[in-house]
Formats: structure tokens, sequence, C-alpha cells
């Protein structure tokens, strides 16, 4: 089952966008996603605003994501994500590996610069 | 390119399910390529079954019996594919003798708990009523292992280094006065929220009482005066020795207390603090013949606990059972558990419940040379973890200062704070609490221990707070609903002159000094001093000196007492930077009483109302000169310290030893001063107009440094 709505380029910006329950049985469909889109130098954005749960193998799947992302020397912005989300994420020690903002525009700029 | 390892595939079917012959170790679970690895011992079972449910399910889902082949000695163990392994949880059946008298008691009507569990299901959120019809309560789950750690690593601090706060992760953060949001509340991420205050109180470990899969509804009865709730509060009682509990994580109902813990170990790490866990294998929840079998007398009765010869319980813990530590296959669950919180939790180290238990033989009797305890002490992963023992048990075995040490083991040192206690009523012998002060060299020294062997305290969560003591001459635990037969009564407490709250001033005064005595005593004794959470505050338990079954403000912290009584915190913070500003209340060794670096003075030297004159038979009047040349054996200098104590009712004149004539006398504590004259922060205290002696009001300690 995939949980990627869409995937679109916005200037230079990879952007996928999410929508239902990152967990056991979404998580391949996330990682198939997004990580042939890692390359060297390569921005992308994981729009997490329609994402209402997130578990414990959802959160590794980010991990796994963000992992690429740094031997690709490439950079990661995670959008919107819901008030428990974060809290879980922070309390479980995950949150400080990830730039976050609430909304597109916000992690288009934090790209931009 | 990695080769693919020819042994990932199935072998074996069982209705939905394909399998193939497992692992043996590690025990427990362990995700391999495609599947999940069962492991379970059983010396005495005839069969075992793999039961598995849908998390949460009533009913299972799947039951795998394993057939022979996948045996191997005494365990079962079977890999099986294809498992959504964060959803689901297992359970073995096993069937065998049931056979009291010989310590048997297999019934393969029940769900057993695997001992190994990493993480366990059923008590999720604290206090939620349990379905009591549930076939299997504590449901056994598997984890990620792949935490990210970064750099971190165990901090190692010196033992002599350690200043310890023992707190109960509940109690610490529950009370809405923490002010943290609502689902943070008495959880490990509540304590990681507070970790700026304990950074600024200057403790470095933080001892936590149990912390692993414990049942808070044993035992639940209603308070006979209020109606609520009474429940196992502390958690003295373990389920599961492997799993952090899942009530005490804010993330345990979506199953994630692993890493919750984790994260908090990696961020008290990161402020300098280290992690020691309160482990309790002197017994387990299942209780005595009448209680629930949850895990061990299913699977193993014999083995995992000490029996009588007509097959009852020895009860040396007095709960009801006691672990058979010393039998070598509960010996080795103890030395993987204790290597699973070190490897994966970077765990600094481990207090051990009653452990004089830990060196009985299976059928009780004390031994002179317990393996369990020798494996600990040598064990390659623990090398560096400190090891702390409450060295007595409930059946009458007391080994303080004899508690089978290997050179590695510190105690919990009782006569430091009986000693302590009686000092502060002015009812000990100066003598005594000369040993004491100095890190118990009378207990230690001739077997070749260090003072750091001796964890001080006056208080910790057995018996009164600090304020308590102060304020209470006898317990008043009624609120346990055992008409005030529980606790100890040995407390050695003075209420100085009112029985409980009061507001009369003075009393309230003297109250506070004898709190900065006890604390002030501590902080400039040689060993490690230990204080319990709170007590910087004057938290108050109502005189109840036992509220191991209360969930509700007896035990949480209130926070605003730290700005009620910031005096006291202001007091606690100054004396901790002190001792953390001087290595000559520090040593690794014990002290000479000599001049061994030339510098005119003995590392230590006694004095009284006279300097450089004693008298021994006071049990009112000591002091005591710490020549700052002599710290850590000369290795490093240090100030000169100077500490007066007078226990008496009246005030005295102390004469101070004079100095080498390039110092002068400062003082940094004096507790018979008005707040916030009464302590200094390091660096910054006043010289002294006297410098040839001064006045100690009654009931005072004085602190001086030169």
């Amino acid at each position: 089952m995939s949980i990627v709505q869409e995937i679109k380029t916005i200037n230079d910006v990879k952007v996928v966008v999410l929508e239902g329950e990152v967990d056991t049985k979404t998580a391949s469909s996330v990682t198939d996603a997004i990580l042939p889109l890692i390359e060297s130098g390569s921005k992308i954005i994981l729009d997490m605003t329609g994402v209402a749960y997130m578990s414990s193998a959802g959160i590794r799947v980010l991990k796994v994501v963000h992992q690429k992302t740094v031997a690709q020397e490439s950079k990661l912005v995670l959008v919107g994500l819901s008030e428990d989300i974060e809290d879980t994420m922070s309390i479980t020690g995950f949150l400080n590996f990830f730039v976050t903002t609430k909304t597109l525009e916000e992690g288009l700029e934090a790209l931009a610069s | 390119m990695p080769i693919e390892r020819s042994d990932i595939h199935p072998t074996h079917k069982y209705g939905d399910f394909k399998m193939r012959c497992g692992k043996p170790f590690p025990f427990g679970t362990t995700l391999v390529p495609g599947g999940v690895n069962f492991s379970i011992f059983s010396s005495q079972a005839t069969s075992c079954t793999l039961v598995l449910f849908q998390k949460h399910a009533k009913e299972p889902m799947a039951e795998i019996p394993f057939p022979d082949e996948f045996r191997i000695g005494n365990v079962y163990c079977m890999v099986v594919f294809d498992l959504e392994s964060e959803n689901i949880e297992y359970g073995y059946r096993m069937d065998g003798p049931n056979n009291f008298a010989q310590g048997h008691c297999f019934d393969k009507t029940k769900i057993l708990l695997d001992p190994y569990a990493k993480m366990i299901g059923g008590r999720d959120i604290w206090g939620i009523t349990p379905d009591w019809q549930d076939i299997y309560q504590h449901r056994a789950r598997i984890t990620f292992d792949d935490f990210d750690w970064e750099n971190d690593t165990m901090l190692e601090i010196a033992p002599e280094d350690q200043i310890i706060y023992e707190m109960h992760v509940r109690s610490f953060t529950r009370d809405p006065s923490s002010g943290l949001k609502e689902n943070y509340r008495g959880t490990f991420a509540g304590i990681r929220e507070k970790i700026p205050y304990l950074k600024e109180l200057g403790i470095n470990a933080v001892e936590l009482m149990p912390i692993y899969e414990f049942d808070e509804f044993e035992n639940s009865r209603p308070n006979p005066e209020t109606g609520e709730t009474l429940l196992n509060y502390w958690g003295y009682s373990t389920v599961g020795f492997f799993a952090p509990k899942g009530g005490y994580a804010a993330t345990g109902k979506f199953g994630m207390q692993v890493d919750e813990l984790k994260a908090l170990v990696k961020e008290l790490h990161k402020n300098g603090m280290e992690v020691i866990l309160d482990v309790v294998f002197n017994h387990t929840a299942e209780g005595n013949e009448k209680g629930p079998t949850i895990s061990y007398r299913g699977i193993d009765n014999k083995t995992y606990y000490m029996l009588t010869p007509e097959g009852y319980y020895f009860n040396f813990s007095g709960t009801g059972n006691t672990l058979n530590c010393n039998n070598p296959v509960v010996r080795g669950m103890v030395l993987d558990c204790l290597r699973y919180w070190a490897a994966e939790y970077h765990i600094d180290g481990f207090r051990f419940d009653l452990a004089a238990i830990l060196g009985r033989a299976p059928n009780g009797t004390p031994l002179a040379n317990p393996p369990l305890l020798e494996s600990l002490a040598f064990d390659p992963i623990l090398a560096k973890c400190k090891l702390i023992a409450e060295a007595w048990d409930a059946g009458g075995l007391y080994q303080v200062g004899s508690f089978p040490a290997y050179g590695r083991w510190a105690e919990w040192n009782g006569k430091y704070r009986d000693t302590l206690r009686k000092f502060l009523k002015g009812e000990s012998n100066v003598g005594e609490v000369a040993q004491r002060l100095q890190g118990s060299p009378d207990l230690y020294a001739p077997s070749g221990r260090v003072p750091a062997t001796s964890i001080n305290f006056i208080t910790c969560h057995d018996g009164f707070t600090l304020m308590d003591l102060v304020s209470y001459n006898d317990k008043h635990n009624e609120a346990n609903g055992e008409n005030n037969n529980d606790g100890g009564n040995d407390n050695d407490s003075w209420n100085c002159g009112w029985e409980g709250q009061s507001d009369n001033p003075e009393i309230k005064a003297l109250r506070h000094r004898q709190i900065k005595n006890a604390i002030a005593m501590l902080m400039v004794s040689q060993g490690v001093p230990m204080i319990l959470m709170g007590d910087e505050g004057g938290r108050t338990k109502q005189g109840n000196n036992n509220t191991y079954c209360h969930d509700n403000k007896l035990n949480w912290l209130d926070w605003s007492l730290f700005k009620t009584n910031a005096d006291l915190v202001k007091f606690v913070q100054n004396c901790i930077a002190f001792r953390k500003a001087h290595p000559v209340l520090r040593n690794p060794n014990h002290f000479q009483n000599r001049d061994y670096v030339g510098s005119g003075y003995p590392d230590i030297s006694w004095h009284g109302t006279r300097a450089w004159y004693v008298d021994w038979s006071s049990s009112h009047t000591i002091a005591f000169l710490l020549c700052g040349k002599h710290a850590k054996q000369g290795q490093v200098e240090d100030n000169y310290i100077y500490v007066a104590m007078n226990m008496h009712w009246e005030s005295k004149w102390f004469e101070i030893p004079g100095l080498p004539p390039d110092r002068k006398w400062h003082v940094f504590a004096n507790t018979g001063a008005e707040p916030p004259e009464d302590s200094w922060v390091p660096g910054k205290e006043p010289s002294l107009e006297n410098q040839a002696g001064l006045l100690l009001r009654d009931r005072s300690v004085v602190i001086l440094v030169g």
C-alpha cells in the first residue's frame, strides 16, 4: 500500500507529498519513492502535512532517508509535522537529526539559502 | 558486493507461517534477515509452543509448536519469517511435570512471558485498569535496536567524584507544579525536560528507582481512609528484567519506550550526568505459591527460584519468593541482563536492591565466594560500571563492611546514615562520626577497600525525607492501610520540638538549619554522597516513612517547594559546587593521618573546641582540618578546608587551627548564619574576621576554606 500521494518539482527541489499513516505496511512505499530521488547535491522536501500517525518503524524510515541524504551530501526538510508526531520524534531522540518547517513555503525558503 | 547468507530461507511450514531452526544465542528475540529468531531456555519442559498475537488482540493468531529438531539441549530456538515485528506480541506455552514438592509448576493453559522480553505490553499507560479477563497480561514484544547514539558512551566519572541523586521517575514530574505538558508528566521524557534543573543543582549521577516493567496493579487495594487505589508505586517487583516500563514513557502508548529511555540517557550524558539503575534481582512479581504465574514459574520454577526441600518458596526478600541467583543459568540471565543495559542503553552503573541475596546459595546459605558476585565484578562489559550493593536482605543477612566485594563493589553505608542521624540529635559518639566522615576506614580499609566504597547517605526512598527527619519523632503511615505497622521504627529522627507541620518560626528555622547541617556534613565527607530527590527543597511526605503504594501528592515532587524553600536549594547547590571545586574532599584512597608531602600538616587532623585537641568522649563537638597539599594523595594542590560541627544545644567557641602564613581562612558555609549568608558561591567566600576562632551557634556546622 502506498502513501505517496504525489511527487513534484518546485524550482530545483523535489517535493514528496505523503498522505496517511507511516508504519510497517507503508514504509517500503516511502523508501521506494524517495531513495531513488536522492543524488549528490539534491534538495528534497518530505511534505508530511497529511500524515496523521507514524509508528516506530515509520520514524525509522525517515532516519534511513536522512542517512542517504547525508551520504549523498544532499539536503532534506520535513514539512508540516503534526504536534503529536513532532513530540514523539523529539521524545525518542529522532527529531534533532532533521530540519523541519511548518509550511511548504518555509521549507522551500530553508533549502534556497 | 556482500554475498547473501545461505541460511535465510524457511525450511518448515506451519499453517501460514514459515520457519527454520534458529540459533540459541542470544536468548530472547533477535531480528535476523527475513524474520525473527526466538530462543528460550527450559530444563524441565517436555514441549514448547510459540504463541503469536496481533498487538492488543484478545486471542492468539497462531500457536506454533517447536519441532523437536528445533531444540538444542534445553533451549528451544526458531526463526519465524515475514512477521510484522512491530505489530505482534508473543508468548510461550510449556508443558512438563506438575509436582509441587519437586518444584515443578508447568501449566500449559498459561501463556508465559519470555524472561528476555525487551519490551512488554499490557501496562502501556500508567494506571489504566487492566482487563482482568485477558489471558495474557504482560505481553512480550519485539524491539528495534538501532538507536543512533552518535558519539555517546558511558561517562566513567571516577567513583569518588560522583554526586548521586536518587529519583523516582513518576514522582519527579507527575505533579502539575512541574509545569510540563500533561503527556510528559511522570515519564522519562519529563526527566529530560528537567535536565536544566538537575544541571543547575550540580549533581552528576541520577539513580533511578526500578525502571523495568513492573505491574503497578500488583496488590492494588483501596486506601481505607480515602478510598483511592493504592498501587505498587515504587516498583520493587519485576515482571521483566530486560524491558523498560511502558507506563513510564510518554510514548509508551506507541510502544516507543525503548527509544525514549535511550534518548534520556543520551541527553543526561551530554549534560555530564551518569545514569545508575536500581535493579531488583532478589525476587520477581510472581510472589509465593499463591502469586500469579507470569513467566518463570511456568518456564522452570526449580531453576529460577530458591525452594525449600518441600517445594515452598524461600522468602529472603520479604516479598514472597527469592530469585535463585547463584544457580548457573540464573546467574547467566543476570549477567546477560546487566550487559544488555550497559551495552544497549549505555547505563553507567547499577544499584542492587537487597544485594545480600545475591550471595546466597540455592538453599539459602550465605556463600563466602558467591559465583554471581564474582562474575559481575570481573565481567568485561561491566568492567567500568559502578556496582553498588544495598548490602543487607530481609532474611537477617547484614553485610555492610563485609559484602563480598572483589575490589569493585560499593555499598550503601547504612552505618553512615545511622551515625549522622544520631549526631544531628546530639546522640552519637564523635569518634564514630569521625570514621564516617572519612569514608569509614574502620569498615573498609582493613580489606583494602577505598573510600568510594562507601555510598554516604542520610536519606533515601526508604524512610523519612530529610524534612520529615527533622519534623517527626515517629512514623505516620496510616495512609498505607496497615495500621501504621509497616515501615521502619528506628528512624533516629527528631522533630525539633513539635510533631509535624508547624508555623512556629523558631521551629521552622531550626528544621532548616538541621537540614543544612545534614547536607553540609554529607558533602564534605570522603566517600560518595547520595541525596534523595526533593530534599534540596525540603520535600515532605507528611511523616510517612514508607510511601511505596501512593500514586498521589505524598510521592509526587512539588516543584513550588523550590521557591518556598529557595534558601535550602541555594545552600545545597553551593555545597555541591564546593565539593566539585575541592578534590581534597574526594580522595581515591584513605587518609594516612600523617604528613607525607612535607607541608607541615597531616593529610587530616582532628580538633574539638580547642585546636589540635579532641575530646573523643563528646557527643556534640568535633572538627577536622584537611591539608590541601595532600589532595588526591598529593597529586593535586587544593585549599585547606576546616569543618567544625556543634550538635550541642548551646553555642560553642571553636579555636581554629592556624594556616600557613601565606593563607587566610574564608567562610564557605555557616548554617548558623541567616540566609543568604549561610553559604557562598565557591570562589567568592568572604574572609573570616577573627582568624583564631569563631562562635558556632547551637546545632550548626561551619566550613572554612583557606
